[in-house]
């Protein structure tokens, strides 16, 4: 059976159009699918997350089936496939950052925001989810809050991204 | 002493602005491209490349001349030369640091790399996560195609080079170079069988080299200077410098330029770099290059099985094999003091390994749910005498039988802990209560530093 959605159609911006066009000209004559991975991100940007009616958006773009771009949008951990609040924090829960203290600070950070790992805070703010290495492992404790990287936690600092985050 | 140490990558990086093209330029930069294509023919870079020995700096340490070397020359099919920034390998963050710190020299070396392969179209794949670092790098792109370093007829050379960035989705997978080519198809990051190796067949099905975005940064230098005078760094075939990416228990936590052959105590303990272990505590273990290698408990890291001094080279790092040595890897240096547990930290990062898994290869995917779901009960008090000798089973089950070496790297950690650690898996499994409790640490033959 072929479901057919009655959600708003999701397009790119006009702006976001002509990256999304720029972004074809990288990539050898027939190889336009290699814009894939970008062009998700760039969605994301956009609605937040990656809704499917996006991803038709983007295979529609690519002139490719919807389900390439779902399978290759499952396989990769950053594309959030479900709603989530305004700022995600992706905090790293591997080692390194782990002994440099991220245990006391993530907990800290949970209770603060009252939303365990996965979960939405109740005021649509926050989402917060356990993320693998970050490439920072010297300067952890650390998250990730959309583009920015929040590095050398601690709970004084956790209590003055959140406060600053919440106003 | 400091102004003494050789810079190779780092020389310029405290230089206020150096981030910009002007102020790159002003200090040096972009002579190497002018010297490659006004000067030099591209089996002479490739040459000098050879001559200086320079290892690759994404792990395997395979020597980036000789693997130049290789990249098959059909006509009239274009050749690629692909940059791995996918930098996830837990520990390890040093070329983050260089990528955000002095882009343009990354971009200085795909130009002068670029020409030497032959390559027309380049790409610079950096991990989806540092979408803050692919905005600088396509900053710096844009700078040095205003001012002639990039696009048609470089420098009036004759030679063209597009140069790209491509974001990473978020999978450690994808820092394996075949994986990496998938995903930069727009396709799963499943690493490919080899052969054919991407030299022969590998972006679009056509040649391809893949280096480390610190291997590709030394090229300039290499260009500049010549590959005898990087040689000349270093100790063996361990040539040149290498980033260390040091975390954990240490004092100065972050990123050094080291000398190969520099001795491990004094990386640890020395001010100039690591400045020691935290104050008050004492070195336990480390993983010395990224959480793939074994770890060593600190005597057996400090000396070789001969009771020499260990050095920070490919060749003393391994020294006697898994019994006595690990690898230099990536350079990810992982410090522990007597606080750290080593069960719950192989745990933790068996299951990074259950996670990024790619899910191809049985051994692989089945093998590393086994291991964390072992450890993890071990760590939560619920292990078995029996679990110690069934996780060293599934370590062997796994290593040398998958497409891709990940399987190795997640047997490595959990074989190594338990060879050198079986103490403590042992206590945490006769006294649950103890080791469960917040703060529970073994003190028993804990061997300190
Ligand atoms: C699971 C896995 C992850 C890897 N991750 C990286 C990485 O993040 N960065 C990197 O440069 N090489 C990584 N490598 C090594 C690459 O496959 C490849 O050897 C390397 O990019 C070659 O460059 P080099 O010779 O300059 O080191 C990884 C290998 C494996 C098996
Ligand atoms: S070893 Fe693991 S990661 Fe590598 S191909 Fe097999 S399943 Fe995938
Ligand atoms: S372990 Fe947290 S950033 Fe690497």
């Amino acid at each position: 059976m072929i479901e057919t959605s009655d959600k708003p159609r999701i397009e790119f911006t006009p702006e976001r159009l002509e990256r999304a066009k720029e972004l074809l000209t990288h990539y050898p004559e027939g190889r336009q699918k290699s814009a894939l991975l970008p062009l998700l991100h760039l969605l994301q940007e956009q609605e937040g997350w990656t809704p499917t009616e996006g991803m038709d958006y983007i295979a529609e773009f690519l002139g490719i089936q919807p389900i390439e771009v779902y399978e290759v949008a499952t396989f990769y951990t950053m594309y959030h496939l479900d709603p989530v609040g305004k700022h995600v924090i992706e905090y790293c829960r591997t080692g390194p950052c782990m002994l440099m203290g991220g245990e006391e600070v993530y907990a800290h950070l949970k209770q603060k925001i009252g939303a365990q790992d996965g979960e939405t805070s109740a005021d649509q703010l926050f989402t917060i989810k356990p993320v693998e290495c970050l490439a920072a492992c010297g300067w952890g404790p650390c998250f990730q809050i959309r583009e920015k990287y929040y590095t050398h936690l601690t709970i004084e600092k956790v209590d003055e991204i959140i406060d600053e985050l919440r106003k | 002493m400091t102004s003494e140490r050789p810079k190779i990558l780092t020389d310029k990086t405290h230089i206020p602005g150096i981030e910009t093209f002007d102020v790159y330029r002003k200090n040096g930069g972009y002579t190497a491209v002018e010297k490659a294509l006004k000067t030099m023919t591209p089996d002479e870079v490739v040459e000098e490349v050879k001559k200086s020995g320079v290892r690759g700096r994404g792990g395997a340490g395979f020597p980036m001349g000789m693997k130049w070397s290789f990249l098959a020359k059909p006509e009239g099919v274009p050749r690629y030369l692909v940059c791995n920034g996918d930098e996830s390998e837990p520990g390890t963050f040093k070329d983050h640091w260089l990528m955000k710190t002095i882009p343009h020299l990354l971009i200085e070396g795909m130009i002068v790399s670029s020409y030497a392969l032959g390559a027309n179209t380049s790409y610079i794949y950096v991990r989806g996560e540092l979408m803050y670092v692919v905005r600088i790098l396509e900053q710096a792109i844009a700078e040095a195609k205003a001012a002639g370093f990039l696009g048609k007829n470089i420098l009036g050379s004759g030679y063209d080079l597009e140069l790209y960035v491509q974001p990473g989705g978020g999978a450690y997978i994808c820092g394996e170079e075949t994986a990496l080519l998938e995903s930069l198809e727009g396709k799963r990051g499943n690493p490919r069988n080899k052969p054919p190796f991407p030299a022969v067949k590998g972006l679009y099905q056509c040649p391809t080299v893949v280096n480390n975005v610190e291997s590709i940064s030394t090229t300039s230098w290499i260009v500049n200077n010549g590959g005898d005078a990087y040689a000349a760094i270093g100790i063996g075939r361990s040539t040149g410098t290498k980033l260390i990416s040091a975390s954990g228990h240490l004092k100065k936590p972050g990123v050094y330029e080291i000398p190969l052959g520099l001795p491990v105590q004094e990386f640890i303990y020395s001010d100039e770099w690591c400045g020691g272990i935290r104050d008050g505590h004492h070195l336990k273990a480390v993983v010395a290059g990224g959480s793939s290698v074994p770890i060593l408990p600190a005597a057996m890291l400090l000396k070789t099985a001969n009771g020499e001094d260990r050095l920070m080279s490919y060749e003393s790092l391994s020294d006697g094999g898994f019994a006595t040595g690990t690898m230099m890897g990536s350079g990810g240096f992982i410090a522990m003091d007597e606080t750290a547990c080593i069960v719950k930290n192989t745990w933790n990062f068996s299951r990074f390994y259950h996670h990024e898994s790619c899910g191809q290869c049985s051994p692989c995917r089945e093998g590393t749910g086994w291991m964390e779901k072992v450890l993890h009960r071990i760590e939560h008090g619920h292990g078995s005498m029996h679990d110690i000798d069934l996780l060293v089973d599934v370590a062997k089950k796994i290593e040398g039988n998958t497409i891709c070496p990940l399987g190795d790297a997640a047997a490595w950690p959990v074989a190594s802990a338990i060879r050198h650690f079986r103490d403590e898996f042992e206590w945490h499994i006769t006294h649950p209560q103890e080791a469960t409790r917040p703060g529970g640490i073994y003190k028993g033959h804990m061997e300190l530093v």
